[in-house]
């Protein structure tokens, strides 16, 4: 009655098999690498990086022990921090020839030491949360208002517009909050207005009123289009935060919507706060101005070093070709409400269409009327650097405020393009609300206390089930060691952030889970104790402590799903663990624990006692061994 | 080894008012405390700013506190942490000020002070974000209850499932009660292991009542109060046992866990004491005053005793 059906067996050989795998790169270690990531977004990485980079190391006499490439980032392992460095030095040189403007972020980086047949199945080390590795967090609040706030002031100024233009006569637009309130001496005039708020500007709902002697249209935005608003706004500032902190360097950031409006970003290994809050809040601005065509501003573009015209400035495109604009600004990025990258509706080239606010728009009409064939330059100002975004030729007057960008431009830089315009401003002003940092030494620290604290209990536990249960506590023992290996296994598998909090949930989960050995030990002492045979006592044993087993774990998996959906940063982290842990050790310690004692005691036909300690007998005065247990 | 030979049922529910008595005294001690001192609240939950900054050697408080002080900042505390090494400081939020610059000037002030500082870690709450947690923390605890009631009542009985559930909520007063009299610090890792020993200790509640049940279908001419008690006793080893292991666990993170773990290992190890004790002489006894009887169970158990592997449906009868 103790046996296991042979697919049991294949079971847990196959749940061991795979979990030791999958633990297998935690015992590696860390190697520190360089490595290499787009500085654009959106672009992927060339496919011949690495040969690049191989003869840049080559000609510096540097050796990385392993590389890897995918089209986001390439990585290279080195011996040691010495290595590294210099293998940076040498990447940096090759990749990024214009270090004002790089294409390339170049990062130091620490990354597993497994061999690659591990890595090619995918299995990686537990991911470490910034209390373990040493990093800076960040939790921005995005002001929703004030998105919001500003789309209402953006249609105050279209509204304006096409008042006059379609000679509708108001009493004055007065911003209320987030909605608009227009006053009309007639009714006739609200009439129209209303229509043509409707028809234009579907987003917002036009209610009408009388005051006094006048008529009131309030414009409010409909609740699904500020869900719009909102979204595109987070968006757009996480856009726009990649992009910043592209420059800092780090390897690998995690930058994350949390909730409606807040974003979540973390810096592993970056020390200097100072520094990354500076560039997370900094602004950036757009300015459109005018490409000089003169012949000495010509000359000027050809030559690196050639005189620029009075009045002129010289900027970089992109591309490092020289762009002479004139001082002048005709418009800023106030102006400018979306851009997005789309098709041209004619020729279907890449695209990439602007929208202007109201006065934007009017200013645009005027340039663009004025200066047919010429070319106009939009510049993207960061830390007062600026940047040509691009430098397209006026082909007619653009009224209307929607502006078209296309020619010869593939859709990928028509994205990149668009992406930049619209991370000249952030959509929505940022706080940050919650900030933490933590040293790498301090990092490091955690990661030995945690892993003594799992360690020293482990050990703990497991002499004394041993001591107390002989050979039933050793088989106990065993289970625990297969939960946590298991446990390991998936929180490497699920790239779970394991932090400190986690790593006591992993301890936690060990001393609650043994629970389940010991009702399982003690009832089969228990069957032992009222005079059933062994195997009898052990089939009754499992199979009546499972339904408490069951209940138990139930009400912890509740406590830990609670902390789960409820929790946030630390609490976030145990929850994880604890889950986690509830459900492998179910498995260890009754289906695993049970294959191993039907293989040592299920086979015995004959069996007569088994090593489970002392069995006391209440009726009989001398405590009786298992050992002199007899068949009765 | 075998740690209990117990002879005979221990009549535990002939001292059931004194057991309860007991809890209540505790009880209302815990609550006066927490109404009395209040918790002492991290900067998670109130919002401000903490930092941990570490020198080669010993610190001078005085001169840390000077170099702070001269910010003319309110409020800012300067203490000693763990060793004579390290301060930790903590700076008051301000309501719409530029909080999450005030760690840096803070860090500059130390470091002028004495180049040697070192910043091993900062935290920076904003007041928005503490109030947020400490209702998230409300929810957490609130979905726990009821989900562990809901959970109880289907599988046993109302009366097991509000015995259980007043049992185990009055071990996190009497938690809560500790960190209040104590003055200890009350942060979202301990929130954690309050609540984790709340789902931990219903189990051992349940252990119980599921051998209550059993021993209704087993020993029909025991009365209730003798179920419960010998339900308790047979239970009774393995109760303190797997209560020692986990808490064999517990010890070892405040031994070797370092400051970071200290009071979520304090927490968990009230609350293991405390559950051993509330849910074997509270939660019954509560059941019992609720008035728990055979037929409650056998139609929750009811399927259960129809088993034909069952090795008990024979000796039922």
């Amino acid at each position: 009655m103790n046996r296991y059906a042979i697919w049991k067996y294949l079971t847990i050989a196959v749940a061991l098999l795979v979990g030791g795998l999958y633990t297998l790169p935690n015992f590696f270690g860390e190697a520190p690498a360089v490595q290499v990531s787009s500085a654009k977004p959106s672009r992927p990485l060339p496919t011949d990086l690495p040969t690049v980079v191989d003869t840049a190391l080559l000609a510096s006499g540097l050796h990385p022990q392993a590389s890897s490439f995918d089209p986001h980032s390439f990585k290279a392992r080195f011996a040691n921090n010495d290595e590294q460095l210099k293998a940076k030095d040498a990447i940096e040189k090759a990749l990024n020839p214009n270090l004002a403007n790089p294409d390339y972020v170049v990062a130091l980086n620490l990354v597993s030491r497994s061999p690659a047949w591990l890595t090619s199945l995918n299995a990686f080390p537990m991911y470490l949360g910034l209390d373990l590795r040493g990093g800076v967090h960040f939790m921005l609040q995005v002001d929703m208002q004030a998105a919001l706030t500003k789309k209402a002031e953006a249609l105050g100024g279209d509204l304006r517009t096409a008042f006059r233009e379609n000679n509708i006569r108001h009493a004055g637009i007065n911003r209320n909050g987030q909605s608009l309130e227009v006053l009309f001496h007639e009714e006739a005039t609200l009439t129209s207005a209303t229509h043509m708020v409707q028809d234009q500007w579907p987003d917002f709902t036009a209610l009408s009123s009388k005051q006094g002697e006048n008529f009131l249209l309030t414009l409010s935005l409909k609740p699904e289009a500020a869900r719009r608003v909102q979204q595109q706004a987070i968006k757009q500032n996480i856009t726009t935060l990649h992009n910043r902190i592209n420059e800092l360097g780090v390897a690998e950031p995690v930058i994350q919507q949390q909730g409606l409006d807040r974003i979540v970003v973390q810096l592993p290994g970056v020390q200097d706060t100072a520094k990354a809050k500076d560039i997370l809040g900094r602004t950036a601005t757009l300015e459109v101005r005018m490409v000089d065509d003169s012949s000495e501003a010509k000359s000027a573009e050809l030559s690196a070093n050639g005189v620029v015209p009075f009045g002129d400035e010289r900027f970089l495109e992109r591309s490092g070709q020289a762009v002479i604009v004139k001082k002048q600004v005709l418009l800023t990025g106030e102006n400018l409400t979306d851009a997005q990258p789309g098709f041209d509706n004619q020729t279907q080239e890449a695209a990439v269409h602007l929208t202007l606010d109201a006065k934007g728009a009017r200013i645009f009409r005027d340039v663009t009327r004025e200066n047919v064939g010429k070319r106009m330059a939009i510049l993207l100002f960061e830390k007062g650097k600026g940047e040509v975004v691009t430098d397209p030729v006026i082909r007619s007057e653009i009224g209307g405020g929607r502006v078209q960008i296309s020619g010869r431009m593939s859709t990928q830089e028509a994205n990149d393009v668009a992406l930049l315009l619209r991370a000249g401003s952030l959509a929505a002003p940022m706080e940050i609300i919650e900030e933490r940092s933590i040293g790498p030494s301090l990092g490091a620290e955690n990661i030995a206390k945690g892993f003594d604290s799992v360690t020293w209990g482990f050990v703990g536990v497991a002499s004394f089930m041993v001591i107390y249960y002989l050979f039933f506590g050793l088989i106990s023992s065993v289970s625990l060691a297969v939960n946590l290996l298991l446990l390991v296994a998936l929180l490497s598998m699920l790239q779970a952030t394991l932090t400190l909090p986690g790593m006591a949930a992993m301890a936690l989960v060990l001393g609650m889970a043994i629970d389940a050995n010991v009702l399982i030990n003690e009832r089969v002492r228990e069957e032992l104790r009222s005079g059933v045979s062994p195997q009898a006592a052990i089939h009754a044993g499992y199979d009546r402590a499972w339904a408490t087993i069951l209940d138990s774990n139930v009400t912890t998996l509740i406590a830990g799903l609670a902390l789960l959906a409820f929790g946030s940063g630390p609490v976030r982290g145990f929850a994880v663990v604890h889950c986690l842990g509830i459900m492998t050790s179910m498995f260890s310690s009754v289906f695993f624990s049970r294959g191993l004692i039907n293989l040592w005691y299920g086979r015995q036909k004959k069996l007569v006692s088994v090593s489970i300690g002392t069995v006391w007998r209440p009726n009989g005065d001398t405590p009786t061994s298992t050992k002199s247990l007899g068949a009765e | 080894m075998e740690f209990f030979r117990i002879r005979r049922d221990i009549p535990f529910m002939r001292h059931a008012l004194a057991f309860n008595a007991v809890s209540l005294i505790t009880f209302l001690a815990a609550i006066f405390f927490l109404f009395s001192n209040g918790l002492n609240l991290s900067v998670e939950f109130t919002g401000g700013t903490l930092m941990e900054v570490n020198y080669p050697h010993a610190v001078d408080l005085e001169g840390a506190r000077k170099a702070v002080q001269s910010l003319g900042l309110k409020d800012v505390q300067v203490q000693n942490f763990g060793s004579s090494q390290d301060i930790l400081v903590r700076l008051p939020a301000i309501k719409g000020g530029a909080n999450s610059s005030q760690n840096d000037q803070v860090f500059a002030a130390l470091k002028s002070a004495d180049p040697s500082a070192e910043l091993r870690r900062t935290e920076f709450v904003g007041p928005q974000v503490g109030d947020e947690l400490a209702i998230d923390g409300l929810k957490a605890l609130a979905f726990v209850v009821a989900g562990i009631m809901l959970y109880l009542a289907i599988r046993f009985e109302w009366k097991f499932s509000v015995a259980a559930i007043v049992a185990n909520l009055h071990d996190v007063i009497i938690i809560l009660g500790f960190f209040a009299f104590f003055q200890w610090e009350f942060s979202l890792p301990v929130l954690a292991a309050v609540l984790a020993v709340l789902g931990y200790s219903v189990n051992e509640s349940v252990v119980i009542f599921d051998r209550i049940r059993e021993n209704f279908r087993r020993f029909r001419k025991l009365t209730t109060i003798q179920v419960i008690d010998n339900a308790i006793t047979s239970t009774m080893s393995r109760t303190i046992i797997t209560h020692g292991c986990t808490q064999l666990m517990v010890l070892s993170m405040l031994l070797f866990g370092g400051p970071s773990l200290h009071y979520f290992a304090l927490a968990l190890t009230i609350g293991i004491l405390f559950g051993i004790y509330s849910s074997v002489f509270v939660a019954a006894a509560i059941a019992m005053w609720l008035g728990i009887e055979r037929e409650d169970l056998m139609k929750a158990g009811s399927s259960k005793g129809s088993d034909p592997d069952d090795p008990n449906s024979g000796a039922v009868v």
